[in-house]
Protein backbone atom coordinates (compact mmCIF):
# COMPACT_ATOMS: atom_id res chain seq x y z
CA UNK A 1 0.00 0.00 0.00
CA UNK A 2 3.11 2.01 0.56
CA UNK A 3 5.02 3.25 -2.57
CA UNK A 4 8.78 4.49 -2.64
CA UNK A 5 9.70 7.63 -0.90
CA UNK A 6 13.48 8.98 -1.74
CA UNK A 7 14.89 11.95 -0.84
CA UNK A 8 16.08 13.88 -3.10
CA UNK A 9 18.97 15.30 -3.99
CA UNK A 10 19.98 19.73 -3.85
CA UNK A 11 20.67 19.32 -7.97
CA UNK A 12 17.61 17.02 -8.58
CA UNK A 13 15.52 19.74 -7.27
CA UNK A 14 16.44 22.65 -8.49
CA UNK A 15 16.12 20.41 -11.83
CA UNK A 16 13.18 19.47 -11.00
CA UNK A 17 11.61 23.50 -9.77
CA UNK A 18 13.15 24.64 -13.33
CA UNK A 19 11.18 22.25 -15.28
CA UNK A 20 7.91 23.01 -13.97
CA UNK A 21 8.97 26.49 -13.08
CA UNK A 22 8.14 26.90 -9.59
CA UNK A 23 8.78 26.69 -5.97
CA UNK A 24 9.48 23.99 -3.25
CA UNK A 25 5.79 25.91 -1.53
CA UNK A 26 4.01 24.90 -4.41
CA UNK A 27 4.60 21.06 -4.95
CA UNK A 28 2.25 19.46 -2.32
CA UNK A 29 3.26 18.91 1.44
CA UNK A 30 4.36 15.25 3.37
CA UNK A 31 4.57 16.19 7.33
CA UNK A 32 7.33 15.81 8.92
CA UNK A 33 5.67 13.08 11.49
CA UNK A 34 4.19 11.08 8.41
CA UNK A 35 5.37 7.39 9.01
CA UNK A 36 7.18 7.01 5.81
CA UNK A 37 9.25 10.45 6.03
CA UNK A 38 10.29 8.65 9.21
CA UNK A 39 11.50 6.14 8.14
CA UNK A 40 13.69 6.82 5.89
CA UNK A 41 14.61 10.06 7.59
CA UNK A 42 13.82 12.59 6.20
CA UNK A 43 14.36 16.28 7.63
CA UNK A 44 11.96 19.43 6.98
CA UNK A 45 12.36 21.30 3.68
CA UNK A 46 13.62 17.94 2.29
CA UNK A 47 11.99 16.82 -0.84
CA UNK A 48 10.34 13.67 -1.27
CA UNK A 49 10.34 11.47 -4.44
CA UNK A 50 7.33 9.16 -4.78
CA UNK A 51 7.73 6.84 -7.44
CA UNK A 52 4.15 5.13 -7.38
CA UNK A 53 2.52 2.43 -9.19
CA UNK A 54 0.33 4.02 -11.38
CA UNK A 55 -3.14 2.95 -12.67
CA UNK A 56 -2.63 4.55 -16.10
CA UNK A 57 0.68 4.96 -16.54
CA UNK A 58 2.19 1.92 -15.03
CA UNK A 59 4.80 4.17 -12.44
CA UNK A 60 4.81 7.53 -11.86
CA UNK A 61 6.72 9.95 -9.80
CA UNK A 62 5.30 12.42 -7.57
CA UNK A 63 7.49 14.79 -5.25
CA UNK A 64 6.45 16.13 -1.62
CA UNK A 65 7.94 18.99 0.39
CA UNK A 66 8.66 18.17 4.35
CA UNK A 67 6.92 20.28 6.40
CA UNK A 68 6.42 20.92 10.08
CA UNK A 69 2.17 19.79 10.80
CA UNK A 70 0.60 22.84 12.19
CA UNK A 71 -0.51 22.85 15.90
CA UNK A 72 -4.10 22.65 16.50
CA UNK B 1 13.52 -10.38 -29.69
CA UNK B 2 13.29 -6.48 -30.39
CA UNK B 3 16.46 -5.02 -31.91
CA UNK B 4 18.91 -3.05 -29.75
CA UNK B 5 18.42 0.29 -31.53
CA UNK B 6 14.84 0.18 -31.45
CA UNK B 7 14.05 -0.97 -27.44
CA UNK B 8 16.63 2.22 -26.65
CA UNK B 9 14.44 4.42 -29.01
CA UNK B 10 11.54 3.30 -27.13
CA UNK B 11 13.30 3.20 -23.84
CA UNK B 12 14.56 7.05 -24.24
CA UNK B 13 10.90 8.02 -25.37
CA UNK B 14 8.86 10.51 -24.09
CA UNK B 15 6.00 8.03 -23.06
CA UNK B 16 4.53 6.42 -19.72
CA UNK B 17 6.13 3.16 -18.66
CA UNK B 18 3.04 1.50 -19.20
CA UNK B 19 3.04 2.20 -22.75
CA UNK B 20 6.54 1.27 -23.62
CA UNK B 21 5.67 -2.30 -22.46
CA UNK B 22 2.83 -2.27 -24.39
CA UNK B 23 4.97 -1.21 -27.47
CA UNK B 24 7.82 -3.73 -26.41
CA UNK B 25 5.10 -6.57 -25.98
CA UNK B 26 3.54 -5.70 -29.50
CA UNK B 27 7.21 -5.92 -31.70
CA UNK B 28 7.93 -8.86 -29.71
CA UNK B 29 8.90 -11.31 -32.32
CA UNK B 30 8.09 -9.30 -35.66
CA UNK B 31 10.35 -8.61 -38.25
CA UNK B 32 10.63 -4.93 -39.15
CA UNK B 33 12.87 -2.48 -41.02
CA UNK B 34 13.82 0.80 -40.08
CA UNK B 35 11.29 2.68 -41.63
CA UNK B 36 8.22 1.01 -40.12
CA UNK B 37 9.80 0.99 -37.18
CA UNK B 38 9.91 4.72 -37.42
CA UNK B 39 6.17 4.56 -38.26
CA UNK B 40 4.88 2.17 -35.33
CA UNK B 41 6.87 4.26 -33.10
CA UNK B 42 5.68 7.78 -34.37
CA UNK B 43 2.32 6.85 -34.61
CA UNK B 44 2.13 5.56 -30.79
CA UNK B 45 3.56 9.02 -30.32
CA UNK B 46 1.68 11.09 -31.67
CA UNK B 47 -1.63 9.23 -30.56
CA UNK B 48 -0.23 9.40 -27.04
CA UNK B 49 0.13 13.50 -26.96
CA UNK B 50 -3.07 13.63 -28.73
CA UNK B 51 -4.79 11.92 -25.62
CA UNK B 52 -3.02 13.94 -23.00
CA UNK B 53 -5.40 16.68 -21.53
CA UNK B 54 -4.73 19.85 -22.51
CA UNK B 55 -3.63 22.67 -20.91
CA UNK B 56 -6.28 24.67 -19.17
CA UNK B 57 -8.79 22.29 -19.24
CA UNK B 58 -11.31 22.35 -16.37
CA UNK B 59 -10.49 18.89 -15.06
CA UNK B 60 -12.43 19.31 -12.02
CA UNK B 61 -15.43 20.14 -13.00
CA UNK B 62 -14.88 17.20 -15.43
CA UNK B 63 -14.00 14.71 -12.94
CA UNK B 64 -17.07 15.69 -11.05
CA UNK B 65 -19.68 15.43 -13.04
CA UNK B 66 -18.26 11.62 -14.33
CA UNK B 67 -18.35 10.87 -10.52
CA UNK B 68 -22.01 12.50 -10.06
CA UNK B 69 -23.48 11.74 -13.17
CA UNK B 70 -22.93 7.73 -12.13
CA UNK B 71 -23.39 8.39 -8.44
CA UNK B 72 -27.02 9.55 -9.44
CA UNK B 73 -27.82 5.97 -10.13
CA UNK B 74 -26.38 4.59 -6.95
CA UNK B 75 -28.59 2.96 -4.52
CA UNK B 76 -29.39 4.90 -1.43
CA UNK B 77 -29.18 2.38 1.42
CA UNK B 78 -27.36 -0.61 1.16
CA UNK B 79 -26.47 -2.96 3.65
CA UNK B 80 -24.23 -5.43 1.64
CA UNK B 81 -22.58 -8.95 2.95
CA UNK B 82 -20.00 -8.06 0.33
CA UNK B 83 -19.77 -11.85 -0.60
CA UNK B 84 -18.03 -12.70 2.70
CA UNK B 85 -19.86 -14.61 5.44
CA UNK B 86 -22.06 -12.63 7.21
CA UNK B 87 -19.69 -9.73 7.62
CA UNK B 88 -21.61 -6.39 6.88
CA UNK B 89 -20.20 -3.64 4.95
CA UNK B 90 -21.82 -0.34 4.01
CA UNK B 91 -21.48 0.43 0.33
CA UNK B 92 -23.24 2.66 -2.14
CA UNK B 93 -24.28 5.83 -2.02
CA UNK B 94 -23.21 6.06 2.23
CA UNK B 95 -20.04 4.68 1.94
CA UNK B 96 -18.92 7.05 -1.12
CA UNK B 97 -20.14 9.96 0.81
CA UNK B 98 -17.74 8.59 3.82
CA UNK B 99 -14.60 8.46 1.73
CA UNK B 100 -14.91 11.80 0.55
CA UNK B 101 -15.89 13.56 3.48
CA UNK B 102 -12.55 12.00 4.88
CA UNK B 103 -14.58 10.56 8.32
CA UNK B 104 -12.79 9.57 11.14
CA UNK B 105 -14.16 6.37 11.54
CA UNK B 106 -16.38 4.40 8.46
CA UNK B 107 -19.57 3.14 10.38
CA UNK B 108 -18.45 -0.49 9.27
CA UNK B 109 -14.91 -0.48 9.47
CA UNK B 110 -13.05 -3.40 7.95
CA UNK B 111 -9.71 -5.15 7.32
CA UNK B 112 -8.50 -7.78 4.82
CA UNK B 113 -5.29 -9.26 6.35
CA UNK B 114 -3.19 -11.10 4.08
CA UNK B 115 -1.09 -13.58 5.77
CA UNK B 116 3.03 -14.84 4.73
CA UNK B 117 2.90 -17.21 2.27
CA UNK B 118 3.42 -19.72 5.15
CA UNK B 119 0.43 -19.46 6.93
CA UNK B 120 -1.54 -18.61 3.65
CA UNK B 121 -1.11 -22.29 2.57
CA UNK B 122 -2.33 -23.86 5.61
CA UNK B 123 -5.61 -24.00 6.67
CA UNK B 124 -4.94 -24.75 10.38
CA UNK B 125 -1.95 -22.10 10.89
CA UNK B 126 -4.40 -19.23 9.40
CA UNK B 127 -7.01 -20.28 11.86
CA UNK B 128 -4.13 -19.90 14.48
CA UNK B 129 -3.49 -15.90 13.53
CA UNK B 130 -6.96 -15.26 13.23
CA UNK B 131 -6.99 -16.27 16.65
CA UNK B 132 -4.07 -13.94 17.52
CA UNK B 133 -6.66 -11.23 16.10
CA UNK B 134 -10.18 -11.92 17.01
CA UNK B 135 -11.12 -10.27 20.56
CA UNK B 136 -12.14 -13.62 22.79
CA UNK B 137 -13.95 -13.15 26.01
CA UNK B 138 -13.12 -14.87 29.09
CA UNK B 139 -15.94 -17.14 29.02
CA UNK B 140 -15.06 -18.77 25.73
CA UNK B 141 -12.61 -20.25 27.76
CA UNK B 142 -14.00 -21.87 30.92
CA UNK B 143 -16.71 -21.82 33.12
CA UNK B 144 -18.14 -18.93 35.16
CA UNK B 145 -19.91 -19.74 38.36
CA UNK B 146 -21.42 -16.46 40.23
CA UNK B 147 -21.19 -18.04 43.64
CA UNK B 148 -24.10 -16.36 45.63
CA UNK B 149 -23.52 -17.71 49.27
CA UNK B 150 -19.81 -17.32 49.04
CA UNK B 151 -20.22 -13.68 47.12
CA UNK B 152 -17.88 -14.33 44.69
CA UNK B 153 -17.30 -15.05 40.52
CA UNK B 154 -15.27 -18.44 39.97
CA UNK B 155 -13.79 -19.03 36.38
CA UNK B 156 -12.26 -22.20 36.04
CA UNK B 157 -10.76 -22.02 32.53
CA UNK B 158 -11.07 -25.13 30.14
CA UNK B 159 -7.35 -26.07 29.43
CA UNK B 160 -7.99 -28.10 26.28
CA UNK B 161 -10.01 -24.74 24.66
CA UNK B 162 -6.91 -22.99 26.24
CA UNK B 163 -4.11 -25.56 24.52
CA UNK B 164 -6.22 -25.71 21.32
CA UNK B 165 -6.05 -21.56 21.26
CA UNK B 166 -2.61 -21.68 21.91
CA UNK B 167 -2.76 -19.31 24.86
CA UNK B 168 -1.04 -20.60 28.71
CA UNK B 169 -4.08 -20.70 31.52
CA UNK B 170 -1.74 -18.59 33.22
CA UNK B 171 -1.27 -16.02 30.59
CA UNK B 172 -5.51 -15.71 30.49
CA UNK B 173 -4.98 -15.68 34.28
CA UNK B 174 -2.59 -12.55 34.73
CA UNK B 175 -4.34 -10.58 32.06
CA UNK B 176 -8.12 -10.69 32.48
CA UNK B 177 -8.01 -8.86 35.97
CA UNK B 178 -5.49 -6.32 34.51
CA UNK B 179 -7.57 -5.87 31.18
CA UNK B 180 -10.76 -5.44 33.71
CA UNK B 181 -9.00 -2.14 35.59
CA UNK B 182 -7.45 -0.68 32.21
CA UNK B 183 -9.94 -1.24 29.57
CA UNK B 184 -13.00 -1.57 31.30
CA UNK B 185 -12.37 0.49 33.95
CA UNK B 186 -14.04 -1.17 36.61
CA UNK B 187 -11.62 -1.58 40.01
CA UNK B 188 -14.04 -2.84 42.95
CA UNK B 189 -12.96 -5.83 42.70
CA UNK B 190 -10.55 -8.51 44.18
CA UNK B 191 -9.02 -11.78 43.01
CA UNK B 192 -7.28 -14.80 43.42
CA UNK B 193 -5.42 -17.04 41.53
CA UNK B 194 -5.28 -20.61 41.99
CA UNK B 195 -2.61 -22.11 39.47
CA UNK B 196 -2.89 -25.40 39.80
CA UNK B 197 -6.76 -25.87 38.83
CA UNK B 198 -6.52 -22.99 36.72
CA UNK B 199 -8.94 -21.10 38.61
CA UNK B 200 -9.42 -17.26 39.33
CA UNK B 201 -11.86 -16.53 41.76
CA UNK B 202 -12.90 -12.73 41.66
CA UNK B 203 -14.97 -11.32 44.94
CA UNK B 204 -16.36 -7.49 44.81
CA UNK B 205 -15.16 -4.89 47.61
CA UNK B 206 -18.94 -4.27 48.74
CA UNK B 207 -20.00 -7.62 49.62
CA UNK B 208 -23.16 -7.32 50.59
CA UNK B 209 -24.65 -5.85 47.74
CA UNK B 210 -25.98 -8.44 45.00
CA UNK B 211 -26.22 -5.99 42.42
CA UNK B 212 -22.02 -5.40 42.41
CA UNK B 213 -21.95 -9.79 42.27
CA UNK B 214 -24.10 -9.28 39.52
CA UNK B 215 -21.82 -6.43 37.78
CA UNK B 216 -19.03 -8.33 38.49
CA UNK B 217 -19.80 -11.56 36.73
CA UNK B 218 -20.92 -9.34 33.84
CA UNK B 219 -17.29 -8.39 33.65
CA UNK B 220 -15.66 -11.05 34.05
CA UNK B 221 -18.04 -12.66 31.10
CA UNK B 222 -17.08 -10.18 28.71
CA UNK B 223 -13.37 -9.14 29.82
CA UNK B 224 -11.26 -9.59 26.12
CA UNK B 225 -8.50 -11.71 27.11
CA UNK B 226 -6.76 -13.02 23.73
CA UNK B 227 -6.94 -11.07 20.32
CA UNK B 228 -7.18 -7.06 19.53
CA UNK B 229 -10.08 -5.51 21.25
CA UNK B 230 -11.31 -3.89 18.67
CA UNK B 231 -11.66 -6.53 15.99
CA UNK B 232 -14.89 -8.01 16.92
CA UNK B 233 -15.12 -10.70 14.51
CA UNK B 234 -12.47 -12.57 12.14
CA UNK B 235 -13.91 -14.67 9.00
CA UNK B 236 -10.89 -17.18 7.77
CA UNK B 237 -11.50 -17.62 3.73
CA UNK B 238 -9.77 -19.13 1.24
CA UNK B 239 -9.53 -17.08 -2.10
CA UNK B 240 -7.19 -17.22 -5.19
CA UNK B 241 -5.27 -20.34 -3.15
CA UNK B 242 -4.39 -18.63 -0.28
CA UNK B 243 -6.23 -18.41 3.12
CA UNK B 244 -7.16 -14.50 3.65
CA UNK B 245 -8.78 -12.91 6.81
CA UNK B 246 -11.83 -10.63 6.89
CA UNK B 247 -12.48 -8.54 9.85
CA UNK B 248 -15.03 -7.07 11.37
CA UNK B 249 -13.87 -3.93 13.10
CA UNK B 250 -10.39 -2.70 12.62
CA UNK B 251 -6.89 -2.07 13.70
CA UNK B 252 -3.71 -1.48 11.72
CA UNK B 253 -1.07 -0.97 13.95
CA UNK B 254 -2.02 -4.31 16.70
CA UNK B 255 -2.51 -6.52 13.41
CA UNK B 256 0.95 -5.36 12.04
CA UNK B 257 2.26 -7.19 15.23
CA UNK B 258 0.67 -10.12 15.12
CA UNK B 259 3.03 -12.62 13.72
CA UNK B 260 2.48 -14.56 9.84
CA UNK B 261 0.92 -11.08 9.27
CA UNK B 262 1.82 -10.40 5.45
CA UNK B 263 2.13 -6.44 6.26
CA UNK B 264 2.57 -5.11 2.90
CA UNK B 265 -0.65 -6.56 1.54
CA UNK B 266 -3.03 -6.00 4.51
CA UNK B 267 -5.48 -3.16 4.09
CA UNK B 268 -7.95 -1.49 6.14
CA UNK B 269 -11.19 0.48 4.71
CA UNK B 270 -10.60 3.31 7.62
CA UNK B 271 -8.81 5.76 5.58
CA UNK B 272 -7.60 8.01 8.33
CA UNK B 273 -6.60 5.00 10.20
CA UNK B 274 -4.27 4.31 7.01
CA UNK B 275 -2.83 8.20 7.06
CA UNK B 276 -1.46 7.77 10.97
CA UNK B 277 0.36 4.24 10.56
CA UNK B 278 1.09 4.17 6.73
CA UNK B 279 1.42 7.76 5.96
CA UNK B 280 -0.64 10.38 3.29
CA UNK B 281 0.76 8.18 0.57
CA UNK B 282 -0.80 4.86 1.47
CA UNK B 283 -4.40 6.99 2.57
CA UNK B 284 -4.05 8.37 -1.04
CA UNK B 285 -4.31 4.75 -2.49
CA UNK B 286 -6.58 3.88 -0.12
CA UNK B 287 -9.18 6.66 -0.92
CA UNK B 288 -8.87 5.36 -4.63
CA UNK B 289 -8.90 1.84 -3.56
CA UNK B 290 -12.20 2.11 -1.57
CA UNK B 291 -13.74 5.05 -4.22
CA UNK B 292 -13.03 2.28 -6.87
CA UNK B 293 -14.18 -0.41 -5.61
CA UNK B 294 -17.23 0.94 -4.41
CA UNK B 295 -18.32 2.29 -7.27
CA UNK B 296 -17.15 -1.11 -9.50
CA UNK B 297 -19.51 -2.84 -6.95
CA UNK B 298 -22.26 -0.91 -8.15
CA UNK B 299 -21.42 -1.75 -11.76
CA UNK B 300 -20.56 1.44 -12.24
CA UNK B 301 -17.94 2.55 -14.36
CA UNK B 302 -15.64 5.51 -13.48
CA UNK B 303 -12.21 6.48 -14.87
CA UNK B 304 -9.28 6.15 -12.21
CA UNK B 305 -8.64 9.35 -13.74
CA UNK B 306 -11.36 11.44 -12.24
CA UNK B 307 -10.83 9.35 -9.21
CA UNK B 308 -6.92 10.01 -8.73
CA UNK B 309 -7.57 13.63 -8.92
CA UNK B 310 -9.80 13.79 -6.34
CA UNK B 311 -7.35 11.78 -4.07
CA UNK B 312 -5.09 13.90 -5.03
CA UNK B 313 -6.75 17.16 -4.02
CA UNK B 314 -7.91 15.25 -0.70
CA UNK B 315 -4.34 14.32 0.22
CA UNK B 316 -2.49 17.04 -1.13
CA UNK B 317 -1.39 19.23 2.09
CA UNK B 318 -0.18 16.05 3.80
CA UNK B 319 -3.38 14.94 5.46
CA UNK B 320 -6.37 14.05 4.52
CA UNK B 321 -9.19 16.61 3.76
CA UNK B 322 -12.18 16.02 3.10
CA UNK B 323 -14.06 17.93 0.15
CA UNK B 324 -16.91 20.08 1.52
CA UNK B 325 -17.21 23.11 3.88
CA UNK B 326 -14.02 22.11 6.48
CA UNK B 327 -12.27 20.95 3.53
CA UNK B 328 -10.99 21.47 0.35
CA UNK B 329 -14.35 23.98 -0.59
CA UNK B 330 -13.51 25.86 2.96
CA UNK B 331 -9.96 26.51 2.35
CA UNK B 332 -10.26 28.36 -1.06
CA UNK B 333 -8.77 31.64 -1.27
CA UNK B 334 -11.40 33.89 -2.60
CA UNK B 335 -13.89 34.92 -0.66
CA UNK B 336 -17.26 34.87 -3.24
CA UNK B 337 -15.70 31.24 -4.09
CA UNK B 338 -16.94 30.03 -0.37
CA UNK B 339 -19.71 31.79 -0.25
CA UNK B 340 -20.90 30.35 -3.69
CA UNK B 341 -20.33 26.89 -2.11
CA UNK B 342 -22.10 26.77 1.74
CA UNK B 343 -22.91 29.32 4.40
CA UNK B 344 -23.00 32.28 2.37
CA UNK B 345 -23.42 34.70 5.13
CA UNK B 346 -21.26 33.78 7.43
CA UNK B 347 -18.23 33.76 4.91
CA UNK B 348 -19.35 37.20 3.86
CA UNK B 349 -19.34 38.52 6.91
CA UNK B 350 -16.23 36.94 7.94
CA UNK B 351 -14.51 38.18 5.68
CA UNK B 352 -15.84 41.63 6.17
CA UNK B 353 -14.44 41.61 9.20
CA UNK B 354 -10.74 40.45 8.03
CA UNK B 355 -10.89 43.15 5.04
CA UNK B 356 -10.31 40.12 3.03
CA UNK B 357 -9.39 40.79 -0.81
CA UNK B 358 -10.66 38.76 -3.84
CA UNK B 359 -8.30 39.05 -6.74
CA UNK B 360 -11.29 37.10 -8.98
CA UNK B 361 -8.51 34.44 -9.86
CA UNK B 362 -10.54 31.51 -10.06
CA UNK B 363 -13.76 30.42 -12.22
CA UNK B 364 -16.63 30.93 -9.35
CA UNK B 365 -15.81 34.22 -8.69
CA UNK B 366 -15.39 35.64 -12.19
CA UNK B 367 -18.81 33.85 -13.05
CA UNK B 368 -20.27 35.75 -10.35
CA UNK B 369 -19.10 39.03 -11.07
CA UNK B 370 -19.67 38.60 -14.79
CA UNK B 371 -16.21 37.77 -16.28
CA UNK B 372 -14.29 35.89 -19.03
CA UNK B 373 -13.21 32.75 -16.92
CA UNK B 374 -9.61 32.32 -16.89
CA UNK B 375 -10.41 28.87 -18.15
CA UNK B 376 -9.71 26.82 -21.77
CA UNK B 377 -8.99 29.93 -24.10
CA UNK B 378 -9.84 32.45 -21.69
CA UNK B 379 -6.76 32.02 -19.67
CA UNK B 380 -4.99 33.21 -22.64
CA UNK B 381 -4.41 36.98 -22.66
CA UNK B 382 -3.32 37.49 -26.23
CA UNK B 383 -2.65 41.27 -27.44
CA UNK B 384 -2.38 41.68 -31.22
CA UNK B 385 0.03 44.54 -32.34
CA UNK B 386 -0.96 46.30 -35.72
CA UNK B 387 1.01 45.40 -38.48
CA UNK B 388 2.67 49.11 -39.76
CA UNK B 389 2.72 49.23 -43.20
Amino acid sequence: MVPDHIITSEEEVKKLLSHYSITTEQLPKIFHDDPAVKAIGAEVDDVIRIVRISHTAGRAESYRLVTRRPKK
Amino acid sequence: MISEKFSKKIESAPLPPKTKDQLRGFLEGKELSDSQFKQIFDRVVREYQSTRIEACEAVGVIAAQSIGEPGTQMTMRTFHYAGVAEINVTLGLPRLIEIMDARKEPSTPTMTVYLESEYGIDRDRAREVSWQIEAAPLNEFGDITTDMENMQVVVHLNTKVCDKRKIAPMEIMDIAPKKMRDRRHYRDFEHKIDEDNATIIFLPKHEESYQNLFQLAEHVRNVIVQGIDDILRVVVRKETGEYILYTEGSNLKDVFEVAGVDTTRTRTNNISEAASVLGIEAARNAIIYEALSTLGEQGILVDVRHIMLVADMMCMDGEVKQIGRHGIAGEKESVLSRAAFEVTVNHLLDAAVANEVDELSGVTENVIVGQPIQLGTGDVKLIAVKPEN
